[in-house]
């Protein structure tokens, strides 16, 4: 079918789909990306969206993107996009600056009206000479004649027809990239199988939108992508926040404690709450509390109760969390709290990506109060550190917050769903029964790890009680000593610190030979990983280190940053794990590349920034 | 749930070694010997007992107890015993706390525990008064109230802890008062074996920050004509012998004396604490032990739909009806896979 028109094959593509909220983009690019990764391709999406529901139609501020990129060895959304999709001269203006030189255009030509271009703020009404597009980059369809056309015997309301425009433009990237529409009307008629008339009208726009640049711009380059060869097994799609419900349902198969999540609607972790109500089907019991505190409240008091207790939540909800985590310290109770960071301080950027609540993970509660802190660096690996958050929360007997950000919560990623065999049994530690003949006291511990024992609720003899004063360390009752109180926090900080013992050592990848090393944590992963190879092919070796686990850090980790003469630290705040590592590597100094623009990095920011750091260091 | 059987516990059994640390005369310590002998008379094992409280002198208690506890942060205990319940309903849930830390830093947990309807027993010691910081004015303390925090006295109306409970559309309510033992072991009976939220208000008498200020109620010589013990079935009678009644009067109510302006016996109301519309037990309770006597014992016991056990029943039956073995047969079987071999 291929024949007539100049197919051009690549590695990956970026492909960026923007309009109003309600234009369906969302949906087009999620049904992009998921045919795409069915036909072997590795796929990182980026949902950009305003905090506004609804903002006016055709308005600037309404418009919002949604960013995939498909093919081989793809790690990063793409910094630029090959294609950008837009749907009004709202979308046009917002979004060029997301597009490469040379990209492409596909903008419905019959949204240029006189009504929208003032919406947009354009001074002209020649949106294309305005913005300086050329000409021969630009598909200017009329999408909304096409859709007329196409439906004038479906019987449709105007208002429905217009519903459809999503499916037109998602017909003509299939086009430029060479997809099969029959991937796609699978998915459509699983979305609509109760609605079949609409399921016919949004196949029969598909293939319209397929039609039109099949016939009409087969001079414009048809993309083929190249596929990635993955580790084989079975695959889906999955989100961030999805594979952090299901990481945390895992770890409940795999202790036998019951599943229980207290937690408060807030953008943008909600979706974390969604999928374990509906996990009731799996025996979990996902309850929306009055209000955040509340929601780790009635964790404390489900985790006592002896199950694996969760409250998830986002930086201003983690604000209000602190005191209820603090006694969770106190009561060494096991407790996992997922904090979906998004940009602040305050409401800030609800809708937008950050790295800064690091510091109030690691130090935001009064007095002595460490906890174990975990991020995780991809949407798929949201299920292992979620999995891992909860095995060390019951194994050693603490509070875990797992970090993770807007930009990995709501991006999806093709994921290899794990064999029953790939995950350890988790051993909660629970009281033994030998242990209660002998005496047993609440606070007695596992003198390696210096664990407590989690006694449960209607177990005959152990009755006892826990709080937030502060206990003797031998008897469990309360106590105002100022000895032992120093001696239970050094022993607090101990416990924390003794989980280095049981957490994988760290292993630089790429160039660890140089004398330069990347270092990141959490969600930048992708980026950092793309652009310490981007490096290392463009003469610049650099060793590249991706942190998961930050308190405690891995056993070596010191040691091996040390091996470095330059450390530079890329994070999306103003260098709080650069200051975290300072104060731990003294007397090394720690280079820096920060951004704090409620965006992911782009690759060329890191790059640039280490080119400028190693010639200037 | 709440099974009721007696199983020859001894109130000894739910008390433990340690001494309370009130003040000697504090009104809790009478509450705390009450509440062991209400456990022993329900007869659940200390094992399968949890008691959870907040911050302040009541709070204090879950330390004085031989079943499991949890003292938690100030204001918080209605929510942790919340998460308990919801995650245990096989657990009998008491929940302690002050008029500060339940209708204060704790409003919105109570309020929404009681509407929830989690079937938790939830007991508030009032004594219009912060003890442990050392004598501040409450939520519930009177209009004018002189103290550390309003030495000019307070310019802002208490609240009423029934009136609240009602307003969260709570479904059992009672009340008592520190020294009247029986009474006090009657609703804490009562309440632990209502199904739901139930709210027990117990008024405290803290003797270092605000001694004596139940008096002109319940001490001995006023409590006869200045409170009422209501009973489900019973007549409304008070009174030195119960010489009088509450009647109905217009949509309000009115104490009469029995043989007097042509008032008798059978003009007198009999107390249904079981009726659905909570009208008139909303009035009684709001009865100030002034112009009408202050109603204690059980003035709301109604029987409706409790979280923890829907909570319960639902996650069953959905799990049930879809069959799932596990994580992974769910995701075989709603989500979309594919194969790379």
């Amino acid at each position: 079918m291929l024949h007539d028109t100049n197919v051009k094959t690549i590695d990956k593509v970026v492909i960026r789909f923007a309009g109003d909220s309600g234009d369906g983009m969302q949906l087009a690019g999620n049904i992009f990306s998921n045919i795409s990764a069915e036909e072997g391709d590795e796929i990182s999406t980026f949902p950009d969206y305003p905090a506004e529901i609804r903002a006016p139609q055709g308005s600037l501020s309404g418009v919002s993107g949604y960013q995939v990129s498909v093919g081989k060895g793809v790690h990063t959304p793409g910094d630029e996009a090959d294609v950008l999709v837009a749907m009004n001269p709202a979308a046009l203006k917002t979004n060029l600056r997301y597009l490469k030189k040379d990209g492409v255009i596909v903008c419905d030509g019959d949204s240029f009206t006189p009504a929208n271009l003032k919406k947009a703020e354009y001074a002209t009404n020649d949106p294309v000479a305005e913005l300086g597009i050329d000409p021969q980059r630009i598909m200017l369809v009329p999408m909304t004649t096409l859709l007329k056309s196409a439906l004038a015997d479906s019987g449709l309301d105007q208002k429905s027809i217009m519903k459809s425009k999503n499916m037109l433009a998602l017909g003509i990237v299939c086009w430029l990239f060479d997809r099969p529409l029959e991937s796609v009307l699978k998915k459509l008629q699983a979305k609509f199988a109760k609605k079949p008339a609409v399921y016919e009208a949004n196949a029969k726009v598909l293939r319209a939108g397929w039609d039109y640049g099949h016939n009409t711009h087969s001079s414009m380059p048809v993309y083929r992508i190249e596929t990635a060869e993955s580790r084989p097994g079975l695959y889906t799609d999955i989100t961030g926040n999805t594979a952090t419900a299901w990481g945390l349902i895992l770890a409940s198969e795999k202790s036998g404690r019951p599943l229980f999540l207290g937690s408060y609607p807030i953008t943008p972790a909600t979706d974390i709450l969604h999928e374990l109500a509906k996990r009731k089907d799996l025996g979990v019991k996902a309850v929306q509390m009055e209000d955040e505190i509340a929601g780790v409240c009635s964790a404390i008091g489900a985790s006592y109760g002896g199950h694996l207790a969760v409250t998830s939540t986002s930086g201003p909800g983690l604000a209000l969390k602190s005191e209820g985590i603090g006694l969770a310290v106190m009561a060494e109770l096991p407790l996992v709290v997922i904090d979906v960071q998004r940009g602040g301080p305050s409401t800030g950027l609800p809708t937008k990506t950050e790295q800064t609540d690091l510091m109030q993970a690691l130090y935001g509660r009064n007095g002595e109060s460490p906890v174990c802190v975990l991020a995780a660096v991809s949407p798929t690996d949201c299920f292992h550190m979620a999995f891992e958050a909860a095995r060390i929360a019951m194994e050693h007997m603490t509070p875990v917050i797992l970090l993770t950000d807007a930009f990995i919560a709501n991006g999806s990623s093709a994921w290899r769903i794990p064999e029953p065999e790939d995950y350890p049994e988790i051993h909660p530690h629970t009281l033994p029964d030998n242990r209660l003949e002998a005496g047993w006291k609440p606070y007695d511990r596992d003198e390696e790890t210096l664990v407590r024992y989690w006694a449960i609720p209607g177990t005959p003899g152990a009755t006892h009680r826990v709080g937030g004063l502060e206990k003797d360390y031998k008897t469990s009752v309360i106590s105002t000593d100022g000895e032992n109180h120093a001696l239970m926090v050094e022993t607090r900080r101990q416990k924390i610190a003794r989980i280095a013992r049981d957490i994988p050592r760290v292993e630089p990848m790429c160039a660890v030979d140089s004398d330069t090393i990347l270092v990141g944590w959490g969600g930048t992963y992708g980026h950092l990983l793309t652009a310490a190879q981007q490096l290392c092919e463009e003469g610049t070796p650099v060793a590249f280190h991706q942190f998961r686990y930050i308190n405690p850090l891995p056993e070596n980790a010191l040691e091996m940053l040390k091996g470095y003469k330059r450390i530079i630290v890329a994070e999306l705040n103003t260098g709080m794990f650069a200051d975290y590592l300072q104060m731990q590597l003294p007397g090394k100094e720690i280079l820096r590349i920060n951004k704090v623009e409620g965006q992911p990095f782009l690759v060329k920011e890191i790059v640039e920034g280490v080119k400028r750091l190693v010639s200037e260091n | 749930m709440e099974n009721n059987e007696k199983q020859g516990f001894a109130p000894a059994d739910y008390k433990n070694s340690q001494n309370a640390r009130w003040c000697p005369g504090c009104g809790d310590h009478a509450i705390l010997n009450v509440l062991h002998k209400a456990m022993a008379e329900l007869g659940v094992a200390p094992h399968d007992t949890a008691v959870i409280s907040g911050i302040g002198c009541s709070s204090r208690l879950p330390y004085y107890m031989n079943t499991y506890g949890m003292h938690t942060i100030h204001g918080r205990a209605a929510a942790v015993a919340t998460g308990l319940k919801t995650a245990r309903p096989d657990l009998t849930v008491w929940q302690i706390s002050g008029d500060g830390d339940g209708l204060a830093i704790g409003g919105n947990h109570f309020i929404h525990a009681i509407r929830r309807n989690v079937d938790i027993n939830m007991l508030i010691f009032n004594n219009k008064i912060y003890g442990l910081t050392k004598g501040q004015y409450s939520p519930t303390s009177d209009r004018g109230t002189v103290s550390k925090s309003s030495p000019y006295g307070t310019t802002e109306d208490p609240f009423i802890p029934a009136e609240l409970c009602f307003g969260a559309r709570g479904n059992f309510f009672a009340r008592s008062y520190d020294v009247a033992l029986d009474l006090t072991r009657e609703v804490m009976v009562a309440a632990a074996r209502h199904a739901g939220a139930s709210v027990v208000e117990v008024l405290q008498n803290c003797v270092i920050f605000n001694h004596g200020i139940h008096s002109s109620i319940i001490d001995k010589e006023n409590r006869a004509d200045h409170t009422i013990v209501l009973r489900h079935g019973e007549k409304m009678l008070f009174g030195e012998n119960n010489t009088k009644g509450l009647v109905q009067e217009g949509f309000g109510l009115k104490a009469v004396t029995i043989g007097e302006d042509g008032y008798t016996i059978d003009d007198v109301l009999v107390h249904d604490a079981h009726a659905k519309d909570n009208f008139l037990q909303q009035q009684l309770a709001m009865m100030d032990g002034h112009d009408l006597p202050l109603a204690v014992g059980v003035i709301r016991d109604y029987a409706a739909p409790v979280y923890d056990q829907e909570v319960d029943r639902q996650t069953r039956e959905v799990k049930e009806k879809k069959g799932y073995t596990g994580l992974r047969d769910l995701i075989m079987k709603t989500k979309e896979t594919w194969n790379i071999g």
